[in-house]
């Protein structure tokens, strides 16, 4: 064996070893937490990261112990950690959770999505008061479409012909996508443009461009309210709510636990998200515990 | 039931089989923007490698600059295209002709400087043109290897023009994207494989043209040697 192919060897060895390091560093793996702290976690986006910020500086305040393991990925992730006692509390949302947890579940009012979600949950995990503060898919148009085609509500679609739609893919399949604007609202006939970024920009430079009529952008994204677009409202229930909820552990629960999250969700509005994004991913990428300190001092919680 | 059986369902279900949503018409679109691609690049990378080739000129250049071209990530340039033109066929196709470029320069050029010095000062000696060398002895000699740039580029694009749904094109991504955003693991899978299928009966007709570039000749790399 001649010197390199010996070096080579040892790259592979060395990259072998790298590889199986990675495989056990796992982010919710620390094992649970003693009795009396508190692991807040949230998933890798920056809203729920400020959310469980929030959470986290709030409870400090009162004198809970905390730890903090932000950003731990994708739902089945987060959940598993919680079931583990890895981490104890989470900013969820309301429809997406009990999605999760039963995914033939079909309630879109808010009460409806609560009760599911109590019935669905394993037994030492609970949600604590539901907040009115929203993240979910939303259709929005420009207010110059909305001026000329007298529209306040999805159900005004029904008179635009040829309605162009852009949104995710699964857009077109879901319930409360195309099919659900058949089923729900009458609204036939309409050219849908799957554009895979969430609402992000590409979405938002067709629906600005005039490529398509409607764009499915979540309701807390800082673009909404920079460009003026009307958001139609949904008076039957088509897209399922999404209210922002602390999920925790049972056994975390106490009392001042409780009243300090519950005074969160209390004063917790889809605005503030707005707000508290557009100021994260806006110019000044004010980081999320800057943004969570700052809620709190403005609502008199800390 | 595994997903390995429910690709196969999902595969042999005839109703994968017809329709604007069927294989055979995202078959159809997905030839279409890759056909597209490699004939805009080809027009763009073939003329500028013959010229290197030929002249010797631009070479270092050349290179950096697909070199460069090569360590491009495609999606981050069909995002950031996207930013730009909006959505539609252009962004796509800009992203998957700037894939396309750096094998068909690099097959255009090398091709020419594998040919034999003597052959071409001969040619010259006995009175050709340069447009004539080029035409005459160069492109023929260089054939196999610019066919060859254009294979590679071929299989790059088909493979990489998944991507085409991304932005609301049709085409074989879309059985990818959609099947992501919806967890329909077996339909990802399934459209995974008839990318796979195109990419391998694709190489094997360039693998054919190939041969008949050749002429009489072994290989393409006593072609290259010769």
């Amino acid at each position: 064996m001649n010197k390199t192919k010996l070096t080579a060897l040892a790259a592979v060895a060395a990259l072998g070893l790298a590889l199986a390091g990675c495989g056990s560093d796992d982010p919710t793996s620390s094992g649970s937490s003693d009795k009396g702290t508190i692991t807040v976690g949230s998933a890798a986006f920056p809203e729920n990261e400020i959310i469980a910020e929030i959470y986290a500086q709030a409870l400090e305040a009162k004198g809970v112990k905390v730890k903090k393991q932000l950003n731990i990925g994708a739902r089945e992730a987060y959940i598993k950690a919680l079931k583990d006692g890895a981490i104890d509390l989470v900013p969820e949302y309301t429809g997406n959770l009990l999605g999760y947890l039963d995914p033939k579940a079909t309630a879109t009012t808010p009460d409806a999505i609560e009760d599911g979600i109590d019935d669905a949950l394993p037994d030492n995990l609970e949600i604590l008061d539901v907040s009115k503060a929203e993240d979910k898919d939303s259709l929005n148009v420009t207010s110059e479409f909305a001026a000329a085609n007298n529209l306040k509500t999805i159900e005004d679609l029904k008179s635009v012909k040829g309605l162009k739609l852009g949104a995710n893919p699964e857009f077109a399949e879901r319930p409360y996508g195309i099919p659900g604007l058949e089923k729900v609202y009458g609204i036939t006939g309409v050219k849908f443009t799957a554009i895979n970024d969430g609402g992000g920009p590409a979405t938002l430079k067709a629906l600005l461009d005039g490529k398509i009529d409607v764009a499915d952008i979540y309701s807390t994204t800082p673009s909404i309210l920079a460009n003026k677009l009307v958001t139609l409202e949904d008076p039957k229930s088509l897209i399922a709510s999404q209210n922002v909820v602390p999920l925790i552990n049972d056994d975390k629960a106490t009392d001042t636990v409780e009243d300090v999250l519950n005074a969160i969700s209390a004063q917790l509005t889809t605005a503030d998200l707005l707000d508290l994004n557009s100021k994260n991913q806006g110019a000044d990428k004010t980081a999320p515990a800057v943004l969570a300190k700052q809620w709190l001092t403005d609502k008199g919680l800390i | 039931m595994s997903v390995l059986s429910e690709t196969v369902d999902w595969l042999t279900d005839g109703d994968n089989w017809s329709g604007d949503a069927g294989i055979p018409h995202r078959v159809v679109e997905h030839l279409g923007y890759t056909a597209l691609t490699v004939a805009i690049a080809a027009a763009i990378a073939i003329p500028l490698g013959l010229y290197i080739g030929h002249t010797g000129r631009l070479r270092g250049l050349a290179i950096a600059v697909s070199g460069a071209l090569r360590a491009l990530p495609t999606l981050g340039v069909l995002t950031s295209i996207l930013l730009i033109t909006g959505i539609g066929l252009k962004p796509s196709i800009i992203a998957l002709v700037l894939l396309a470029l750096p094998p068909l320069l690099a097959g255009a050029y090398s091709g020419l400087e594998a040919v034999d010095r003597s052959t071409i000062d001969a040619a010259r000696a006995i009175g050709m043109t340069e447009t004539q060398i080029l035409t005459k002895v160069e492109v023929p000699l260089a054939l196999p290897l610019i066919v060859g740039g254009i294979r590679s580029a071929t299989l790059q694009v088909v493979a990489t023009a998944t991507i085409a749904a991304y932005v609301g094109l049709g085409g074989l991504g879309r059985y990818l994207i959609d099947g992501l955003a919806l967890s329909d693991y077996p339909r990802m899978a399934g459209g995974s494989v008839v990318v796979i299928v195109l990419a391998l009966v694709l190489d094997a007709v360039f693998v054919a043209l190939q041969r008949l570039a050749m002429g009489g000749r072994a290989t393409v790399e006593s072609a290259a040697q010769s």
